[in-house]
């Protein structure tokens, strides 16, 4: 699988009441929190950007509110993957679970700029800046994470392994 | 080669007789919680899989504590999925308003946790049950769907870090001064995915609800857990809530840390942590930042010896003029002990709003919202951008101590500044 779009980039702890602040928590319906996805980081983010385009974050993306509504709120404003130099474990957790695809990539999230456009192919974890040409590798998803994206998060495991 | 005390407890919930930092497990989980905002979603997975029951009806917590009582009629309606949830799933521990509290306080007061056991909350701050020797951290509702379909759920097993706390504490010095000058220290992602245990002299003098405090705050360091050594303390606080037979974990002597950190408590003084990070640490002494509102509550800092602490502080004095302070118990237990040792007088006399257990204003819910511009000191846990409301307002964390001065001053002060 490939993703190619262009680049939105932010720093260091962007947490989760940034990327959907709790005053649009009492609903969680996915059409409308992707209305306000990133808003309190950016607030034109979602007017600004299309389909498929790629966040590029720093550090510990992700860090604060256990809330799923957040990698729900990037996956339904049609955001195609995640890229950081590290994400914290919730969000990493709820991202592999719920099906949100992200990508640990230090070199990539530090030398990207936004405004490239990017090609990420999932298979071999290649990240490819098309603006300059350079190539970057992410780290490899160890065995049983793999395994729980290839199912198609941790809710068809369960079914699976339930026989459902 | 020895083991910590969350491998331990993670190795017997795993079925293994050891574990060791990296290794995936499926462990067997003794409680899963979820909260009025997390549990909608997982409620809906879960009816998902078209499953007639849950794992265990005694083993799933459900607490409406966010935007309860009901602050609109959208919050309403999640609330009801709770609601309607609990009574056709038979849950037995399921908490809306008159008999909720902030769930990390409202679980540890009602046994709910206790020593060894391992636990999922689908509200990160449930790393607070490592203070009474559980294994207990913060998921996601996917997670808390599937564990109430299974009643297990998949960890990487964390490295640990150990912190050593010794000395006296000094004057107006709590639990959260300890946690806050550790997240200043190492950082917001400074413990990420890593165990922290907490250990020394200065800990083993500090009391559950001390310790409450700081294993509650060991996720703003990205932390996977907080954990202590069930010592005394621990035994009689959880003999006097539950009849369980706690099984008691301890770390072992040749346990291997992934990094050791001693700090001497006579040189740490009352913290604040600046916006907008809670590794911004600064001493209050002499910060004198002019300020709007004062909160004191939330899973951090709203029990009874946090409530003591405040009203030791504001009794006959009033809040500044230009100060608007709210004070909220976070359990119905602690409201009703707090009006009986007539510490609702002292808020009152001081011109407190004293409100009903919620989370409310902690994350910006309800109950004392930000304008733009405008500043809080709160006791709670996280002061990052639009938190408590506006985007352009700002939230300073410290103790009860400290928040109560600063109500008085108007602006943030050291206890000792308003005397």
């Amino acid at each position: 699988m490939k993703s190619t779009g262009k680049v939105w980039k932010f720093g260091n702890d962007i947490n989760t009441d940034e990327i959907i602040p709790a005053r649009y928590l009492n609903v969680s319906d996915p059409k409308e929190l992707a209305k306000h996805c990133m808003e309190d980081a950016d607030p034109d983010f979602i007017k600004k950007i299309s389909a498929g385009d790629i966040i590029v974050a720093g550090k510990n993306f992700g860090c604060g509110s256990s809330r799923e509504h957040a990698p729900i709120a990037i996956k339904s404003a049609n955001i195609s993957c995640v890229l950081a130099e590290s994400f914290a474990r919730i969000f990493y957790r709820n991202c592999l679970n719920m099906g949100l695809p992200i990508l640990e990539a230090p070199e990539a999230a530090k030398e990207i700029k936004e405004g490239n456009t990017i090609e990420i192919n999932f298979d071999n974890g290649e990240i490819t800046d098309k603006t300059t040409g350079k190539v970057y590798k992410a780290k490899p998803f160890p065995p049983f994470m793999q395994d729980l994206i290839a199912k198609g998060g941790l809710m068809n495991k369960i079914r699976s392994e339930l026989s459902l | 080669m020895g083991m910590t005390i969350t491998e331990k407890i993670l190795a017997a919930h795993a079925g293994k007789k050891t574990v060791s930092p990296g290794e995936l497990i499926e462990a067997k989980l003794d409680l899963v919680l979820g909260n009025d905002i997390t549990a909608p979603i997982a409620i809906k997975e879960f009816r998902e899989l078209g499953l007639k029951k849950v794992f265990d009806k005694k083993k799933i917590v459900l607490v409406a504590d966010h935007f309860t009582p009901n602050k609109d009629i959208q919050s309403a309606e999640q609330v009801k999925l709770l609601r309607d949830f609990s009574r056709e799933f038979g849950i037995i521990h399921f908490y809306d308003t008159g008999r909720v509290g902030v769930e990390h306080a409202l679980l540890p007061e009602l046994g709910l946790v206790g020593p060894g056991m391992c636990v999922i909350g689908a509200d990160s701050h449930t790393c607070t049950y490592g203070a009474l020797g559980a294994f207990s951290t913060g998921v996601g509702s996917t997670d808390m769907a599937a564990a109430m379909a299974t009643g297990k759920t998949w960890f990487k097993v964390p490295e640990s870090m150990k912190f050593i706390f010794n000395g006296k504490l000094n004057q107006y010095v709590t639990g959260k001064d300890l946690i806050l000058h550790t997240i200043g220290d190492i950082g917001v992602d400074g413990a990420l995915y890593k165990a922290m245990e907490f250990t020394g002299s200065t800990i083993s003098g500090l009391s559950i609800e001390g310790r409450l405090t700081m294993a509650n705050m060991a996720i703003e360091a990205g932390g996977k857990n907080g954990i202590f050594k069930t010592d005394k303390k621990t035994i009689q606080y959880s003999s006097e809530r539950s009849n369980k037979n706690y099984k008691v974990y301890e770390s072992d002597k040749d346990a291997v840390y992934a990094e050791i950190r001693e700090y001497d408590t006579t040189k740490i003084e009352p913290l604040v942590a600046f916006p907008h990070l809670p590794e911004k640490t600064k001493p209050a002494r002499g910060s004198g930042v002019k300020i709007d509102q004062v909160v004191i509550g939330s899973c951090t800092n709203g029990r009874i010896e946090d409530l003591r602490l405040a009203a030791k502080i504001l009794k006959g004095k009033k809040a500044h003029k230009d100060i608007r302070l709210i004070v909220i118990p976070a359990t119905q237990a602690v409201y009703a002990q707090a009006m009986k040792e007539g510490l609702f007088d002292i808020f009152l006399r001081a011109e407190a709003a004293i409100s009903t257990p919620t989370c409310g204003p902690c994350l910006g819910g309800h109950m004392g919202i930000l304008a733009k511009g405008e500043r809080c000191v709160a006791t709670t846990n996280r002061n990052f951008v639009g938190r408590m409301g506006h985007p352009g307002s700002e939230v300073y964390l410290a103790n009860p101590a400290v928040a109560a001065a600063s109500a008085v001053a108007g602006k943030i002060v050291h206890p000792d500044e308003i005397k």
